[in-house]
């Protein structure tokens, strides 16, 4: 096992532990959403983002937009692991007063978050102003975004895709965190959202579709697609909700409910072992 | 409320074959009823909010009375042009409802608040706008909403608002009178309405005084028969109750009516609601309403002073 690797094992197994902690103490739901991510937003923040804490007004430092904003509960512990805040704040992780809730407010609130998601079908346009801002600035950075697959049925994000492709834009990288459910459902049976990869490919996009848990396939494709030029780029990452808690594993229940003490204890066991 | 909602959505579509309900991905199993009595009804839109309401107008023009259902700012700004030329231009008897409306969603943060809907669906010509303080306004309104004509946009709660209307006749655009009182007159809008008659109870314990209190269930049609009314009882103060901006909202609303109607100068008006503003720090209802004096507590102090 190489070096990297075990960092992204490493980081990936505590986020998971402090997003279910954090879950059974505050009572926040998504649980099954954030578990999904978790291992993009390691590879994002640990192998992809050129971000220096120390200057995170830095014009030319990469952008990274949870588009999927009820995935918030991940980030925040990413964002706190990666040292843009203390932890302690997040002592106050669904009190009363607090700025930690569900979604990522705007910024300046919580260091490190670049935009307020929650409603989904922002952040992506978003990122497509960020990335084009960066093209007029001559900067040479990048703006990342975290899709969900059900946030696919917005059409802000076709049009997003449109624009983007249009526009020849190589800085704009997307991630779809194809979990196959949706909030009531299984994303296909929903919105007919197959073949996503075709789509997005016949949108002008680079696309590489990967298993989003495995870090040598993340980090290949992510390897590979980067070094395409004028176009934008994603990657459709196969991944499992709840993914880590075999009892969580595919079950939709846990978009909505948050674990009781002995689920707590079960789940932080296996995370363990 | 939102269970209410479907219950009384499962009989409707059990008595009427033309009712049909679209919903955007959200109310996991709370529809399992009615997508039972009546599957081919039920469609579940997905995340796409914007062609559902212009899809809602489409089945509308062709004759069905479909209720589109998802949280408050999704069906309501989300896809505002949409109800503007679909449901309220082409005068659509589609029945929009928002769901976690106000601060119900409080927890969720602004991009689940909602405190411009009202005020924003208000100047769209044709559509009517309502805002039931408990699950026996919501259930008449739906009842009497599909024999109606045109567009409606029903704001509701999320769960457990206590019932605080039992009158037999509620109808839409007419007020119903939950206390009958003097020296204050508070107009109520939605659920919060049960803020005001917690208050009542402190006044009448602490300053031995017993408002009126009125449950306006609509800002559009606005009850101007009963406000005329009141504007001769000698009300020192109106006192206008919303979870919803103080802009545009009931406060406006009864504002307008009072210059309108050259009332008396020694009435004075008194709005509260959400002032013009997005919330940061966050929490969960009973919290925020605290923090912008609209629980009883709040409502109590500003009357208190007002003696
Ligand atoms: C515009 C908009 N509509 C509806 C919602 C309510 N909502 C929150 S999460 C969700 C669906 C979640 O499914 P998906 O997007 O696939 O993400 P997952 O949780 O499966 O990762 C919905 C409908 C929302 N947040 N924004």
């Amino acid at each position: 096992m190489n070096i990297d690797k075990s960092i992204f094992l490493e980081k990936a197994r505590l986020i998971r532990r402090k997003v279910v902690e954090t879950s059974y103490n505050s009572k926040i739901p998504h649980l099954g959403s954030c578990l999904s991510c978790v291992d993009l937003l390691v590879y994002i923040y640990w192998f992809v983002l050129k971000i220096q804490i120390e200057k995170v007004d830095d014009p030319n430092r990469d952008i990274f937009i949870l588009s999927k904003g009820h995935g918030a509960p991940a980030l925040f512990q990413v964002l706190a692991e990666k040292g843009f805040f203390e932890e302690k704040l997040l002592d106050t992780f669904g009190k009363s007063g607090s700025f930690f809730h569900e979604h990522p407010p705007k910024p300046g609130y919580i260091n490190g978050v670049e935009a307020a998601t929650g409603s989904l079908g922002h952040g992506l346009p978003m990122a497509l102003g960020m990335a084009l801002a960066k093209k007029i600035k001559g900067l040479s950075s990048s703006c990342f975004v975290l899709l969900s697959d059900g946030e696919c049925n917005e059409g802000s994000i076709w049009e997003a895709a449109m624009l983007a492709a249009s526009l020849k834009l190589d800085n704009l990288y997307a991630f779809v965190d194809y979990n196959k459910w949706q909030a009531t459902g299984r994303s296909q049976e929903i919105m007919a959202l197959e073949p996503l990869a075709e789509k997005w490919k016949s949108f002008g996009w680079e696309v590489d579709e990967i298993d989003g848990h495995d870090f040598n396939s993340i980090d290949n494709a992510y390897k590979k697609i980067k070094t395409q030029l004028n176009k934008p780029k994603i990657i459709i990452c196969h991944t499992i909700k709840g993914k880590g808690i075999s009892f969580m594993e595919d079950d939709n229940n846990w978009h909505y409910r948050v674990p009781n003490e002995q689920e707590l204890k079960n789940a932080l066991y296996e995370l363990e072992n | 409320m939102r269970n209410a909602f479907a219950s009384e959505l499962t009989k409707l579509a059990k008595e009427r074959e033309d009712i049909c309900l679209l919903s955007g991905d959200i109310g996991n199993r709370m529809f399992d009823n009615f997508k039972e009595n009546a599957p081919n009804r039920f469609i579940n839109c997905g995340i796409a909010e914007a062609n559902m309401m212009s899809m809602a107008a489409g089945m509308a023009l062709s004759g069905l009375r479909p209720f589109v259902y998802t949280i408050t700012p999704f069906t309501t700004t989300r896809c505002l042009e949409q109800i503007k030329i679909g449901l309220a231009y082409h005068n659509a008897p589609v029945v929009i409802v928002g769901t976690g409306s106000g601060l119900s969603y409080s927890e969720l943060g602004p991009t689940h608040h909602s405190f411009e809907d009202m005020a924003i669906l208000n100047c769209l010509p044709g559509i009517k706008v309502l805002a039931p303080c408990d699950q026996n306004e919501l259930k008449a309104f739906m009842r009497e909403a599909i024999t109606l004509d045109g567009p409606i946009y029903i704001r509701i709660g999320k769960k457990g608002e206590p019932i605080l209307n039992t009158h037999q006749q509620i109808k839409i655009g007419k007020v119903t009178e939950l206390m009958n009182g003097n020296q204050f007159l508070i107009l109520c809008l939605g659920p919060i309405t049960s803020e005001a008659i917690e208050t009542s109870n402190k006044l009448k314990e602490i300053l031995g005084l017993k408002p009126t209190i009125v449950s306006m269930g609509s800002l559009k049609p606005l009850d101007e028969k009963f406000l005329m009314t009141q504007l001769s009882k000698g009300y020192k103060y109106w006192i206008t109750l919303e979870e919803h901006s103080v802009i545009g909202g009931l406060g406006s609303t009864v504002a307008d009516f009072l210059q309108k109607n050259n009332s008396p100068k020694s009435i004075k008006l008194i709005k509260l609601g959400i002032p013009d503003e997005f919330i940061h720090k966050l929490g969960n209802q009973k919290f925020v309403r605290s923090q912008y004096g609209l629980d009883s507590e709040g409502i109590f102090d500003v009357l208190e002073k007002l003696c």
